[in-house]
């Protein structure tokens, strides 16, 4: 969906959030400790909030959120960054898009 | 020629309606049915063979007193002669042999001489007839389910037996918080917990192969098999406490499946991985140059991933809180709150699974990133500590205590 990889595209490092989930804030967290402050986009305040879930679920985002994009293309769930943090491939990704020290 | 209980009760109903047909016209018989039961039972036979010497001419194995009391002037009919003789044992009614003895002689000479009966005598003793049968089945019934009861007992406490010795926590089962509304056991933590309890056991037969294995000094290919089981072992309990999870997350996250001195170190429903590569570390030098990075690099990952996920679950307590903290107005209000509250409590499901999804993937990463054999030890190492803390925990409730 266009509004979705649009809004994903708008900042290195974006999660896709509802405001009542817990686990969308942890991801964030994880960001934050890494030096990174993502974009979070939440959907229950996006009036396509619908659409936008259904895009996120055609892309294989089951929960759908959260969903991580960083440098605009989709890297999946907590799970999947999670996995990607513990074999240390995570950093790599989000070097340029360190901020915070 | 055994007189034992169960081979009375053995007899179907040939037995029964023979019994009927001796001499039973007096009422006190129903009472002396319990009596005959008292006598059978084990404690009151001694020698089989004197006491039961004339019953074997009946084929019914009863104690002697018993039998005169039925050889009661018989009303009636030809019949049970027929009857008596199809009873189950191996003695058979022999007429021709009996003579002087006061036992079956009244049978046979009463049916010469006795006087028709009434209908009345005939109902009567077709009733007591069924009322006698009735209350040898009931009795029968009741023995069975009190020996099947005794069995059961018996297993159960040797399960108990077995599991305080791998210091699992018994009071789970029968802790009433994974009771449902209905009062049934919640089935999926039940088979959780016997499932869990296997697990314990293969766990430690999986650690003594691998310690026999090392000390012997087999090849790497030995080695990875026994590595690739263990690794699979704990692959297996991540499955099980995941549906566990969709069972009953507090169940889970109340860690009462784990013996109390683990319980201490519970961290969402397990151990932190960190601290377990803490424990690794130093049972696994030497390391190489880029083997101390990579691990030093997976424990600070994993460390921040659990931040990451404490904070997660601080927000959701804040929530829920705040949740029911607010006084709702109206019905619609109260259910739209407690429908929230529910979302949250659901939430928890995610964070043990992705708990456990923290440890998987840490498991896997120092198999990666570790030998074969560093690995087999790595393993080794985790299983006796983890045996440590099962010992721990029954060494502590076995513990004498002070008097109140």
């Amino acid at each position: 969906m266009e509004k979705v990889m649009r809004v994903a595209s708008e900042k290195g490092v974006v999660i896709f959030s509802r405001s009542s989930c817990c686990m969308c804030y942890a991801v964030k967290i994880l960001f934050h400790e890494l030096g990174v402050n993502p974009m979070v986009h939440e959907l229950d305040q996006d009036p396509e909030e619908k659409e936008m879930e259904r895009a996120l679920s055609r892309m294989g985002c089951n929960a759908p959120v959260p969903a991580v994009f960083i440098g605009g293309k989709l890297v999946g769930s907590t799970n999947e960054v999670m996995s990607l943090h513990l074999s240390g491939s995570l950093v790599p990704l989000i070097k340029s898009y360190q901020t915070l020290t | 020629m055994d007189g034992t209980v169960s081979q009375i009760l053995g007899f179907p109903d040939e037995l029964s309606v023979g019994l009927g047909y001796i001499g039973i016209e007096n009422y006190g018989m129903f009472q002396e049915f319990d009596a005959v039961f008292e006598e059978l039972s084990p404690k009151n036979m001694s020698s089989p063979s004197t006491q039961f010497a004339t019953s074997r001419r009946m084929g019914i194995y009863e104690p002697v007193h018993q039998i005169s009391m039925w050889a009661e002037p018989f009303r009636g009919n030809s019949s049970p002669n027929t009857a008596v003789s199809t009873i189950q044992g191996d003695a058979k009614l022999d007429k021709s042999e009996d003579t002087s003895q006061g036992t079956i002689g009244p049978l046979e000479n009463h049916d010469q001489e006795a006087n028709k009966p009434s209908d009345k005598v005939l109902r009567r003793l077709a009733q007591n007839r069924e009322a006698a049968r009735k209350s040898r089945l009931r009795k029968k019934a009741y023995i069975q389910q009190l020996e099947t009861s005794r069995l059961k007992l018996t297993q159960v406490e040797q399960e108990l037996e077995r599991a305080r010795q791998q210091g699992v926590y018994i009071g789970g089962a029968l802790d009433t918080s994974h009771l449902g509304l209905s009062g049934t056991v919640n089935s999926g933590i039940a088979t959780f917990e016997m499932e869990y309890g296997h697990w314990v056991e293969e766990q430690n037969r999986q650690n003594h192969e691998l310690r026999t294995a090392l000390q012997a000094h087999v090849s790497d290919i030995e080695l990875r098999i026994l590595v690739d089981s263990g690794i699979n072992h704990y692959c297996d309990l991540f499955r099980m406490k995941g549906a566990a999870a969709k069972a009953d997350v507090f169940y889970l996250m109340s860690g009462m499946w784990k013996t109390s001195a683990e319980r201490f170190f519970l961290w969402i429903g397990g151990f932190r991985p960190s601290e377990l590569l803490k424990v690794l570390m130093p049972q696994l030098e030497p390391l190489s140059e880029q083997q101390l990075l990579d691990v030093g690099n997976l424990q600070q990952s994993s460390q921040q991933a659990e931040d990451a996920l404490s904070q997660g679950m601080l927000k959701l307590q804040q929530t829920l809180a705040e949740t029911l903290a607010s006084d709702p107005v109206g019905e619609d209000s109260y259910m739209s709150q407690m429908a929230t509250a529910m979302g949250k409590l659901e939430a928890l499901v995610s964070f043990v699974n992705q708990a456990d999804h923290l440890r998987q993937q840490t498991l896997l990463q120092m198999s990666r990133i570790l030998t074969i054999h560093q690995a087999a030890r790595g393993l080794l190492v985790l299983g006796d500590f983890f045996h440590r803390f099962r010992a721990l925990s029954s060494l502590w409730a076995a513990r004498p205590r002070e008097p109140a």
